[in-house]
């Protein structure tokens, strides 16, 4: 065939730039559906309780992952930095994934259980009056602004459809119970969400204020469960290797 | 506009084209207002004034959104539509359906941009529009494919010029990706919130291949379509090959497609698709140098003119950057490369080169052809094409050389050792180093934000004086016509 016959024919000219910029997404993205070992096979990671799931929310709304990545790499110098390198199965549940793609800031993949709820708080008020030369800017309207959780279960229910494990049925929840233990299970309850949130924040008090439930509750709580779901230790050095 | 109105109805519908110019005008001058300012943010920290609408994380998609579908896109809208009557030697195939997707994307620019100073964001980098405004692209986008196609059938030339083979690639492929990166679950009908059908690695590789893809097919097949156009005719000789023009057309779209992965290096994502993808972005610099020289040679027989011309000089000053961009990008997709490189600002500094060096270059100096006749009269000033041009070169300069050195510092600072096998510098450390590039790139945004404004003055006085000249030759036709 000569190449004229595609510069006077618009209909053929148009399937053959479909066909042709259709093959590398097929190749590259369809198997990372089904190959076994795109996600690692590791335990201890779970989908986020409801207030952590409204901080994650906050997360994306206030655009921190623009500025800090949560994906460690597997190089030494990150290793003493952040902590081991990310699995695919950490961000299993994240819809969407926030691995970033800059480091105005440092990695917050494994951040969780780093400082303490305080120092995470005032941080977040006033960076710089904890790290005088930072460059982050102040979130102060995050513990002034109260946490809205009205619309929890709808949010849940979306993830669901996607394929997270949160569940309204007893069958969903006995299956949640031998996957992530009965306390993370209750957990995922849609239908218990709302009491459950607000549970998690009056026992956690993240933002120091027991009187209140605000944006900084939830934040600081899902500040605080990064990187922290799977036990290393359990896990022997080239165990993970295999599944690059 | 008011000269069309007493005509005959024109041989071809240049009033959209007129419409998308100015608005792509506009929209430079806010996208590009936003950067400046998002760089003063970075450097000085106070310039969030702890306003929640303005503060960084929620103004750079304001920024990148504006520059790419605002500035861009409006471009585009208008050079594809210009380009494909004059090429085609055909009218519109509707006025209808291109004045939908016209008012159609000002609507999803003006109330996608306001949502996200609002905190609507689907957090995918350059498709972050929450998903009512993805649908409405997604409309939009299929009237544009219905026009653009309609029109390449209605031509009175057997062939399809190759400008409009670059301009259709992009036209398909961008909707293929918006769909498939934008495949999200709305928490209600009545919330514009909603969480992406995918996750983790599948959602990370979806996104790379949509955000790498828009670079590969906004950014540049189809600014290669308007330099296709527009160098040729600003140089006054036919493109330099047809037969390079063909190879690079081809290989340009099939390999662009594989290279998303490269964003992924050293992540979760699994090594295969990471090495494919750096091994295709090595072998995409053939095409995309194919494209570079096909451009500059071009203008072979035609050199005297990069003295006299500015306009030639804004397209080749185009070409050139992005010959450079073409091949720096190439050499940030190598693991090695991108172990450094990756998470700094050489990145930022590499899109820059591209699109302020390649794509708003090539689209100033399509303008200055294009806008003059879509008028019927003269450019305003070439001196001030001159001031434009150096105005923003200098700015380029600035701006990318700063941000080599941001980048290839922090990455040097945080993988450095002392002599006990310590890291060398805490993390804040190299946060207080970026200042000084920070505030010399704020200074290089000026400069090409000051050339902008220039460009919008010329603009401004030629459309004026191509209304006045209309106006002026109704007049005395009106005057004939009465002593008659």
């Amino acid at each position: 065939m000569k190449h004229e016959s595609l510069e006077i024919n618009a209909g053929l000219l148009a399937l053959f730039v479909l066909v042709v910029i259709s093959i590398g997404g097929l190749v590259e993205i369809v198997p990372l559906f089904y190959l076994p070992g795109t996600i690692e096979k590791v335990a201890g990671v779970h989908p986020y309780t409801p207030l952590e799931l409204r901080g994650r929310d906050i997360y994306q709304r206030e655009g921190c992952f623009y500025c800090h990545s949560q994906m460690v790499r597997p190089f030494r110098n990150e290793l003493l930095r952040y902590g081991h390198y990310s699995l695919a199965a950490e961000s299993e549940y994240d819809h969407p994934f926030l691995w970033g793609s800059k480091r105005t800031g440092p990695d917050l993949a494994r951040v969780g259980g780093k400082y303490s709820n305080e120092w995470l708080t005032i941080h977040l008020i006033d960076p710089r009056s904890v790290v005088p030369q930072s460059i982050m800017p102040d979130f102060p309207w995050l513990a002034t602004t109260d946490l809205e959780y009205s619309d929890i279960q709808e949010r849940m229910e979306a993830l669901k459809e996607a394929g997270v494990p949160y569940t309204d049925t007893e069958k969903g929840y006995q299956a949640n119970v031998k996957r992530f233990g009965p306390k993370l299970a209750e957990q995922f309850n849609i239908p218990d969400a709302e009491k459950n949130l607000i549970a998690q924040a009056e026992q956690g008090n993240y933002d120091g204020n027991p009187k209140r439930l605000t944006e900084m509750d939830a934040v600081v709580a899902y500040l605080q469960v990064l990187g922290t779901m799977v036990d290393f230790s359990k896990y022997n050095q080239g165990y993970f290797a295999k599944f690059r | 506009m008011a000269q069309a109105s007493t005509a005959v109805p024109e041989q071809y519908n240049y009033d959209i084209v007129r419409k998308f110019a100015v608005m792509a005008l506009f929209w430079a001058i806010v996208g590009m207002s936003v950067g400046v300012w998002l760089a003063l943010e970075l450097a000085y920290p106070h310039f969030n004034l702890n306003i929640p609408y303005i503060t960084f994380g929620r103004l750079r998609p304001v920024h990148t959104s504006g520059v790419i579908f605002g500035f861009g896109v409006n471009a585009l809208f208008a050079t594809s539509y210009y380009i494909v009557q004059r090429t085609c030697q055909a009218r519109l195939s509707s006025d209808f359906l291109a004045n939908f997707t016209f008012y159609g994307w000002q609507a999803v620019l003006f109330i996608g941009l306001i949502s996200y100073t609002l905190g609507y964001t689907q957090s995918h980098e350059y498709a972050e529009f929450e998903w009512p405004i993805d649908l409405l692209i997604a409309v939009v986008w299929l009237a544009y494919v219905w026009v653009y196609f309609q029109t390449l059938m209605r031509r009175s030339q057997p062939h399809i010029y190759v400008a409009n083979w670059f301009y259709m690639a992009y036209i398909l492929a961008t909707l293929l990706l918006h769909v498939f990166n934008n495949l999200s679950i709305p928490i209600s009908m009545f919330s514009m919130k909603s969480y992406s059908l995918f996750s983790g690695v599948q959602d990370a590789m979806t996104q790379w291949w949509y955000g790498h893809n828009a670079v590969g097919f906004i950014l540049t097949a189809a600014f290669l379509g308007m330099m296709y156009y527009f160098v040729p005719k600003q140089a006054g000789r036919p493109v330099y090959s047809y037969r390079l023009s063909i190879i690079h057309f081809w290989a340009l779209i099939f390999l662009y497609m594989w290279v998303g992965a490269h964003h992924l290096h050293w992540t979760a994502l699994p090594d295969w698709t990471s090495t494919l993808a750096a091994t295709f972005s090595v072998m995409l610099l053939l095409p995309s140098w194919g494209g570079m020289i096909n451009g500059i040679m071009t203008l072979s027989g035609a050199w005297h003119k990069l003295r006299t011309d500015p306009i030639v000089l804004f397209m080749i000053t185009s070409l050139s950057f992005y010959g450079m961009s073409t091949f720096e990008g190439p050499l940030l997709a190598l693991k090695s490369v991108n172990a450094l490189s990756h998470y700094t600002d050489w990145t930022i500094g590499h899109v820059h080169s591209g699109a302020l060096g390649w794509v708003a270059l090539i689209t100033f100096g399509s303008f200055y052809h294009m806008v003059p006749r879509l008028w019927s009269t003269k450019l305003y000033s070439t001196r001030l094409v001159y001031v434009h041009f150096f105005l923003a070169t200098i700015g380029i300069v600035l701006y990318i050389t700063a941000m080599w050195v941001a980048g290839i510092g922090q990455g040097l600072m945080w993988r450095a050792f002392d002599q006990y096998g310590n890291l060398a510098y805490s993390f804040i450390e190299s946060v207080v180093f970026l200042h000084k590039p920070y505030v010399v790139r704020f200074i290089g945004g000026l400069f090409f934000l000051s050339g902008m404004w220039v460009m919008v003055f010329n603009m401004w006085a030629t459309i004026r004086q191509g209304r006045r000249e209309a106006a002026e030759l109704e007049a005395k036709v009106a005057a004939k016509m009465a002593r008659a």
